[in-house]
């Protein structure tokens, strides 16, 4: 009986080293956004000669992007929370969902840029475009990766099911894919909206 | 057909990357004659798998600090053949001589003098000093992450082979000193290999600087021994903490600007150049938000060091120990807000000078804490005058000069006068070498005793500080004048004859910098031949006061029989008054495998960089697959430790007594 108190105190502590690594690995990112925010307001005003925000931006689409993304964190945070509970199917279809949503919206930014560079807009056109490219694509850089992490995170749920390790698995997931929700958030005003409005 | 094949797999590569000029010939041929001999020996004496099995792949951070000492050693002596050459060319290279390097070789040398210092050699020292301390003096077994630490050495190693590669392909390296600004270090006016080179080589060891940062953050927090409050920590370990997070704060903001300058030179971007509306200057402020708080990283460590020392060799417990940690805490902030006193002559104006130059000004507050804290713990102290000793006292000399040159660099009005000249490279050559340097000599043979079960000889170490200081004030107070007198830095010729005698006079001190540096590989030799007389059997050899003199000497790779209760500060020397160090009982311990996974995704980004340089992308993408797979394939392997019995322990620490 102790022999098992020692190990369910192993793996909680355990858990708690790496919870803290990756809230730790998760600022080192954010500082990186910051960079990438710091280079997007030096430069966004200089279209040199090239379209400026106000003509590249399309509201709707963004907004969509913007609610998509919103509603895959809340199905990310319920599959953590079936997770716990040990509801296998519940947890992977949510999960399921959440990628779904989060393919749509690297479908709609791909679109986006697709578009842009297709008019000759592309990110070496102007130090402006250059900027909202390399910002709004790191991101979505990060989906991608977050999508490859989500794809195989779902094999291995299927074959080794909700083990003390594989919970621990969802919820890192889940906490970096929050943590790319609060750095949309931040692009859609900053970027966005400002863009539009300034 | 075959050509658009060849560009596809190779790239840029072809014959005339490989070396042709004296100095490629001779870095290659160096290079690989010390691969072959190493090879020759390991296979001659059997030893690949013991290499192997014992070293590289392993996870113990007393082994992987020693590693990381061995590499950056090597790095160490490679930089200061580069301090060699650039001494060498301005002592000659005056009026009608123009030395033995010409113009672009000299840019070369000294842009990889600075970076292999910076990166491979300081860096590289204070990680294995970290990795060799920290978790004996917090009481714990492992790091956080073992595997982190592991992967963060490899791509630090990673990274100093990709520096040194292009003497074998290529030829160039970057000719636009070590911080690479731009728009120097654009395409347009470098567009040469050498940047390329520059870039991926950082961005590789970089990433290994930030898991390593992590890591000891999260060590530090989440693992001290029970009973060890924050205000209970050694001081080195504080000092590791305050220089951990500066590393995690500034090196993403390394690692998004090399990233922009890359985008400006592989895909056309407009971040930095001067045309289509970028902006040169973003970089020089973005970069030295980095550069600025990272000679605080190298600074911190050292810091800790000496407070250690002072107070063992002094019998005392650290005086305003408190102060001591605000002063470490004050240092970590204030670094974050001064990085602009590098340029205030780019023209920012001069309330922004004015603010920064103050900000620059507050820092002397809480080191002057430090001071305090120091001299403090010296009064009335009973001080034994030990080596480590001798190299705190040659510290405070250098550091105390160098700081004031630097209280007057810190002055917007007085900095115009002096920027870039040769008084700035004095001082900050004063700070690293005589404040980081001489710290973790001190470090090195204070603590070598602990993992070898030998002192070092005393005598040579003392000749050994004599010659350093002897030597950098006769190498570097020539700088000083020189750069009153007008000389800029990177100068590889110069039409003025008066300063040729200062020049002169500098090379004499590199010489005497060079037996200092030959006294100390004797000190190591000797000690090593003559290790009977010099044995430690009590693995307490200088009285000391924190947990990692508590354990024996060499360490057994589980650290502690079983993990220490801590009831103050100074855990040990309390153990040590109450008479608890007798009292030892067996546990269960959990030891995490060894794993070539550090190794494997390390190559995987080695690969992937040299690839970068060369645009060989089919074999980036490979590489890059690579490295995904083996981060799969680890982060769903659950078998990584295993349990060491307790009657196992008992019996290697039987076997180790009886020896």
């Amino acid at each position: 009986m102790t022999a098992t108190l020692v190990e369910v105190h192993r793996a909680e502590e355990k858990a708690r080293k790496t919870y803290f690594l990756f809230w730790v690995y998760l600022m080192t990112d954010l500082l990186m956004f910051a960079g990438l925010f710091a280079a997007f307001a030096v430069l966004r005003s200089n279209s040199f000669s090239g379209p400026t925000e106000k003509d590249i931006y399309q509201l709707p689409l963004v907004l969509a992007e913007t609610f998509i993304l919103l509603i895959s964190s809340y199905t990310a945070g319920l599959a953590v929370y079936s997770a716990n509970k040990g509801r296998l199917k519940t947890a992977q279809v949510l999960l399921y969902t959440t990628g779904v949503l989060g393919l749509s919206f690297l479908t709609l930014e791909l679109t986006e840029f697709s578009h842009l560079i297709s008019d000759g807009n592309g990110p070496s056109r102007s130090a402006f475009l250059s900027s909202y490219f390399s910002l709004v694509g790191t991101h979505g850089l990060h989906i991608t990766v977050g999508l490859l992490w989500l794809v195989i995170l779902l094999i291995f749920l299927a074959k080794r099911g909700l083990s003390e390790s594989m919970i621990r698995k969802v919820t890192l997931f889940s906490m970096f894919w929050h943590f790319l929700d609060i750095v949309w958030i931040f692009i859609f005003s900053i970027v966005y909206l400002m863009g539009v409005s300034l | 057909m075959i050509d658009s094949l060849r560009v596809l797999v190779l790239g840029k590569l072809d014959w005339s990357a490989l070396p042709h000029e004296w100095f490629t010939i001779g870095g290659t041929v160096a290079l690989s004659g010390m691969l072959l001999t190493v090879i020759a020996m390991l296979t001659y004496f059997k030893r690949w798998k013991w290499l192997w099995k014992e070293w590289l792949t392993s996870t113990d951070p007393k082994r992987i600090g020693i590693m990381y000492i061995v590499i950056a050693g090597l790095m160490l002596f490679r930089g200061a053949l580069d301090a060699m050459m650039i001494w060498i060319q301005q002592s000659l290279s005056l009026g009608e001589s123009h030395g033995y390097l010409t113009g672009p070789h000299f840019q070369q040398i000294f842009t990889a003098h600075g970076d292999i210092m910076v990166f491979f050699a300081t860096m590289g020292l204070l990680a294995g000093l970290m990795n060799l301390i920290v978790p004996l003096q917090i009481g714990a077994r492992d790091l956080a992450s073992p595997l982190l630490n592991t992967l963060g050495f490899w791509l630090y190693v990673g990274g100093a082979i990709l520096i040194n590669m292009f003497f074998v392909f290529g030829g160039e390296f970057a000719a636009v000193g070590w911080l690479a600004q731009t728009p120097l270090s654009e395409l347009q006016y470098s567009p040469g290999t050498g940047v390329d080179y520059w870039i991926w080589s950082l961005q590789v060891s970089g990433l290994g600087s930030l898991f390593t940062g992590i890591n000891f953050l999260a060590t530090i927090i989440k693992m001290r021994a029970p009973g060890m409050t924050l205000l209970r920590m050694p001081a080195f370990t504080w000092a590791t903490l305050c220089s951990s997070v500066i590393i995690i704060t500034i090196f993403p903001i390394l690692a998004i600007t090399i990233a922009m300058l890359t985008l400006d030179r592989y895909l056309g971007t407009h971040f930095f150049t001067t045309t289509g509306g970028g902006n040169p200057m973003m970089y020089i402020n973005l970069i030295w938000m980095w550069g600025h708080p990272e000679v605080y990283v190298l600074i911190l460590p050292s810091y800790g060091v000496y407070s250690e020392i002072v107070a063992t060799f002094s019998r005392k417990r650290t005086a305003l120990y408190v102060s001591n940690v605000i002063g470490l805490l004050g240092v970590t902030a204030i670094a974050m807000l001064v990085w602009l006193h590098h340029f205030f002559t780019m023209g920012a104006g001069a309330d922004v000078n004015a603010a920064f130059g103050i900000s620059t000004e507050f820092i002397v507050l809480p080191t002057a804490l430090l001071f305090a804290s120091w001299l403090l713990t010296m009064f009335r102290g009973r001080i034994k005058l030990a080596s480590p000793m001798f190299w705190f006292l040659a510290f405070v000399s250098t550091f105390t000069f160098g700081g004031l040159a630097g209280m007057l660099l810190a002055f917007p009005a007085a900095d115009y006068q002096v920027h870039n000249s040769l008084f700035l490279v004095a001082h900050f050559h004063t700070q690293i070498v005589g404040g980081a340097l001489f710290g973790i000599f001190a470090a090195i043979t204070y603590w070598f005793p602990k993992f070898t079960g030998f002192k070092l000889n005393e005598t040579l170490g003392k000749y050994a500080v004599a010659l350093w200081l002897t030597g950098f004030f006769l190498a570097f107070l020539p700088l000083y004048i020189l750069g009153f007198m007008g000389a800029t830095r990177r100068l590889d010729h110069y039409t003025n004859p008066s300063w040729q005698p200062l020049f002169m006079v500098s090379v004499v001190g590199f010489l005497v910098l060079c037996t200092g540096a030959l006294t100390q590989i004797l000190q190591i030799v000797v000690s090593i031949v003559q290790r009977r007389q010099y044995r430690d059997a009590t693995g307490d050899p200088w009285d000391g006061r924190t947990l990692e003199w508590s354990t024996p000497s060499p360490v057994p790779f589980y650290n502690f029989t079983s993990i220490p209760e801590v009831h103050s500060r100074d855990a040990f020397w309390e153990m040590k008054q109450s008479g608890q160090t007798a009292k030892k009982h067996y546990e269960d311990i959990e030891v995490p495998k060894n794993t070539p996974f550090g190794i494997y995704i390390a190559a995987a980004a080695f690969v992937f960089g040299f690839a970068m340089v060369w645009h060989m992308f089919l074999i980036a993408a490979i590489a890059l697959v690579a490295a995904l797979l083996c981060v799969i394939i680890r982060t769903f392997d659950e078998d990584t430790e295993y349990v060491l019995p307790a009657s196992k322990v008992r019996e290697l620490e039987k076997a180790r007594e009886a020896a």
